[in-house]
């Protein structure tokens, strides 16, 4: 009890200071407060309709919010406010405030439309990567390269995150966001993503590429990627589809190398692979 | 009619003819409404603190990076038990309870048509409730797949799952049941003289709720018995393996699912339609274009299911439709706003406490109908789809909306049930603690799930630790805030200062027109048309 009061304490103070620091400390967890913008087309049109949406209700509620506080101020009994009981219908506002936001959601949703068709038009892509949802892990595999393999929460993590493991969160890397072996792929190339799952439901999700599809025992949902050719890095996620006990252990980490490196990466890749799988077959062979 | 002109006063000097049962018999046989009422109300109160409980092991957890108090899959079962508790435990009955209390006496009726069905609708719930927590006793634990129990992770449950699904069939007959009774009573009970287009906009909201209940119940009941089926005897509904669908699961839950958030939230329409006017001392603005976008937003909710479900893969023509067909609903929504912004317009505003809270509920519901536009957006619902965004969106409609709007209703109308006062101070402290600890409590979560936090984990990334702690401190706050609540309602049954028939200046309605409280059987003889019409000036 003693530590779990110190340890409120030390929250609030924690929280204290931090609220001062607001301005100043805009890159840490208080200063994330929006979607991110993403690197890919899509992600910024999707998060240019987000903003636009965002920026109407803002409009919306100004007038809505204006008129509530407007009536709660001005109509106040105790300021000697007398009711106006004629006041029960008008056909013309109440014609006005259907037809105004018929016409803001036709506007609303042109743009939305536009950027829907636009993400389902998954034609002309180069590379096809079959992505398998298992509790809990990710399986990546390159259908047309011949390379395969899964990918699974850190060990780093994955040792920090059992219950009272006394390893600070903070002390590790990345923690729940870092995986063995990350999912690679290159920039500015039209990447087709097979999603399925081998379990129960998952999904696949990295906010910075702007979607997550749903991965489903039994069918294929198709997603595409295309990052920026400048954007080239690490991108993190996590399985977004409640999938059992260790749902919240299975992040998504994607690496975007030059097309270059890529297929430096691929060739390598192949040759460990090929390597890996003759292995067995030489000491098995007696079998 | 003029023989008819019996009056409260009348009434209540009958009310020594009560013949009720005294004792445990008065409860456990009960058929009166207001008993009825009660035992809802008690018991959704209940369940409200279960399952507020239950929310604050998960907020508990989620205060810090790294698991302190629970193991992940027991954290699981919390967010699936806590959601269960309070949609089918605590709004459903608290909603039930004051459709008993209030339409027979704002219909001018004695009692519910059906009395004993009545009784029999009650009692199944502690049962139903029962045997759901008891799963938590059971080996494999209590479910953990998320209250959607979306197959085939809900199939991998242990013995809870039969219990489950049994308790779901429990609580989803006591609902029809307790529709059945509301539908009747409306229908055949009403005065004679008050018309539909006259009821109060509490009952026509009801009306409205009780029909989706009957209509979606049993779709719930069909789902979760295909997911028994699927589990026990062999079926493959949901199995790909066997040529079922487990993506048809979520389309049938979801029809029901979507009517079932309306089924939440009417009745609160109806509430804050009845609150706003008594408050403003001007009848409600547009009481006909109120009625008719409560029924569009009952037929809206009918086509609007496949928004949960966005990522699951749909055509694009199904994604266009439902998202056309969801923001649509932002339309009668709006209109009610509207008209209850312009009830306020040029009245005479006071500001006791069911006035606090239904003005909590306008502006926070506004603000979860907002973030519920954005989540029309199929483009970027690709984003926000099971993040703490979603969270935020429909606990601000759940919790300042339909919670805030039972409690505003309890406030209004429980001098009239006990025929005393609560206490006004206690109350505006209870309703300052609300208001500003569920905003501390729900708003840093839109942050977060834009930020890109999932939802339903019980550890997370370090980056988002500071808005975790904020939102779980806002948790504690509001949870031990709701202590007050029954506390208030107590102490005011006890000791309360006495009033009136009216307890309040503007309040209009047949309720107000009984004594405070109400005889046994509340209108043993239907009002007359002068006491409808003076109940009746919205």
């Amino acid at each position: 009890m003693i530590r779990t009061a110190e340890r409120t304490g030390t929250a609030l103070a924690a929280l204290a200071l931090a609220l001062i620091a607001l301005p100043a400390s805009a890159a840490s967890g208080w200063g994330l407060l929006n979607m991110p913008e993403g690197v890919t087309e899509l992600s910024r049109d999707i998060y240019s309709l987000h903003m636009t949406i965002f920026w109407w209700c803002v409009a919306i509620g100004i007038f809505v919010f204006g008129w509530m506080i407007w009536s709660i101020v001005a109509f106040r009994k105790s300021k000697g406010a007398k009711p106006d009981t004629t006041m029960v219908h008008s056909t013309k506002a109440e014609i006005i405030w259907t037809v105004i936001p018929v016409v803001i959601l036709v506007i609303m949703a042109i743009p939305a439309a536009r950027t829907l068709i636009k993400i389902e038009d998954a034609r002309g892509t180069e590379l096809t990567i079959k992505v398998t949802g298992y509790q809990w892990m990710w399986q990546y595999e390159y259908l047309d390269a011949d390379i395969g393999f899964f990918s699974k929460l850190s060990r780093d993590s994955d040792v920090a995150r059992q219950l009272l493991s006394g390893i600070d969160p903070n002390s590790v890397p990345n923690y729940l966001l870092d995986v063995d072996k990350p999912l690679v792929i290159p920039a500015g190339v039209k990447v087709r993503l097979l999603i399925t799952a081998q379990d129960v439901i998952h999904a696949w999700w990295v906010p910075d590429f702007g979607m997550k599809k749903d991965a489903i025992p039994g069918f294929v949902n198709e997603l595409w990627i295309q990052v920026d050719g400048d954007k080239t890095g690490t991108y993190r996620g996590q399985c977004t589809e409640l999938c059992g006990r260790d749902h919240g252990f299975m992040p998504v980490v994607v690496k975007v190398l030059s097309v270059d490196d890529f297929n430096a990466w691929v060739t390598a890749q192949q040759a460990a692979q090929q390597q890996a799988s003759t292995k067995p077959v030489n000491t098995g062979s007696e079998s | 009619m003029a023989t008819h002109t019996h009056d409260a006063a009348h009434a209540a000097a009958h009310d020594d003819h009560d013949h009720k049962p005294h004792g445990w018999r008065r409860w456990v046989f009960a058929t009166n409404h207001k008993d009825i009422g009660t035992m809802y109300l008690v018991f959704a109160c209940v369940m409200f603190f279960v399952g507020g409980l239950m929310a604050l092991v998960i907020r508990a957890e989620l205060f810090q990076p790294g698991l302190q108090f629970v193991d992940p899959g027991f954290f699981n079962s919390m967010t699936t038990m806590h959601a269960l508790v309070m949609i089918f435990g605590a709004v459903m009955p608290a909603w039930t309870g004051l459709a008993n209390w209030m339409i027979p006496m704002q219909v001018g009726a004695p009692d519910m048509a059906l009395p004993r069905l009545n009784n029999f609708s009650f009692w199944i719930l502690p049962f139903a409730f029962t045997l759901l927590i008891g799963t938590l006793f059971v080996p494999g634990g209590a479910p953990a797949g998320g209250w959607t129990l979306y197959p085939p992770l809900s199939l991998q449950a242990g013995d809870s799952l039969p219990m489950t699904i049994f308790a779901i069939h429990m609580m989803g007959a006591s609902s029809i049941l307790g529709a059945i009774n509301v539908v009747v009573t409306i229908m055949n009970m009403r005065a004679p003289g008050l018309g539909l287009l006259r009821m109060p906009l509490f009952v026509w909201t009801w009306l409205i709720t009780a029909y989706l209940l009957i209509a979606v119940m049993p779709v719930l009941a069909g789902a979760v018995t295909m997911l028994l089926t699927d589990h026990y005897f062999g079926t493959s509904f949901f199995s790909a393996a066997g040529g079922g669908d487990p993506v048809m699961f979520q389309h049938v839950f979801w029809f029901f699912g979507h009517p079932e958030v309306y089924i939440l939230i009417l009745p609160a329409f109806g509430i804050v339609s009845e609150i706003i006017p008594a408050f403003s001392r001007k009848p409600l603005f547009g009481y006909e274009s109120m009625v008719y976008a409560t029924a569009s937003i009952a037929f809206l909710s009918f086509i609007v299911w496949a928004h949960h479900m966005f990522t699951v893969g749909m055509p694009l023509a199904g994604q266009l439709f439902f998202m056309l067909s969801t923001m649509l609903i932002a339309v009668p929504t709006g209109v009610k706003v509207f008209n209850w912004c312009a009830t306020m317009w040029k009245g005479s505003l006071t500001f006791e406490v069911p006035m606090l809270f239904a003005l909590a509920f306008l502006f926070l519901f506004t603000l979860g109908g907002f973030s519920g536009l954005m989540l029309a957006i199929v483009p970027a619902d690709f984003q926000y789809h099971d993040t703490y965004f979603v969270v935020a969106h429909f606990h601000y409609v759940l919790v300042p909306g339909a919670i805030f709007a039972i409690m505003a209703g309890v406030y209004y109308w429980l001098p009239k049930w006990v025929g005393r006062m609560y206490d006004e101070k206690l109350g505006k402290i209870h309703f300052w603690l609300s208001a500003i600890f569920v905003n501390v409590l729900f708003f840093p979560q839109h942050f977060l799930g834009l930020a890109g936090m999932p939802r339903r984990i019980p550890d997370y990334a370090t980056q988002f630790a500071d808005w975790n702690m904020v939102s779980s401190i806002g948790a504690f706050g509001f949870g031990f805030a709701q202590l007050l609540f029954p506390y208030i309602i107590w102490k005011c049954v006890k000791g309360g200062e006495k009033i009136g028939n009216r307890a309040w200046e503007g309040a209009h309605g047949l309720e107000w027109e009984l004594s405070s409280p109400p005889p046994f059987h509340s209108w043993e003889t239907p009002p007359s048309m002068a006491t409808i019409t003076r109940g009746a000036e919205h």
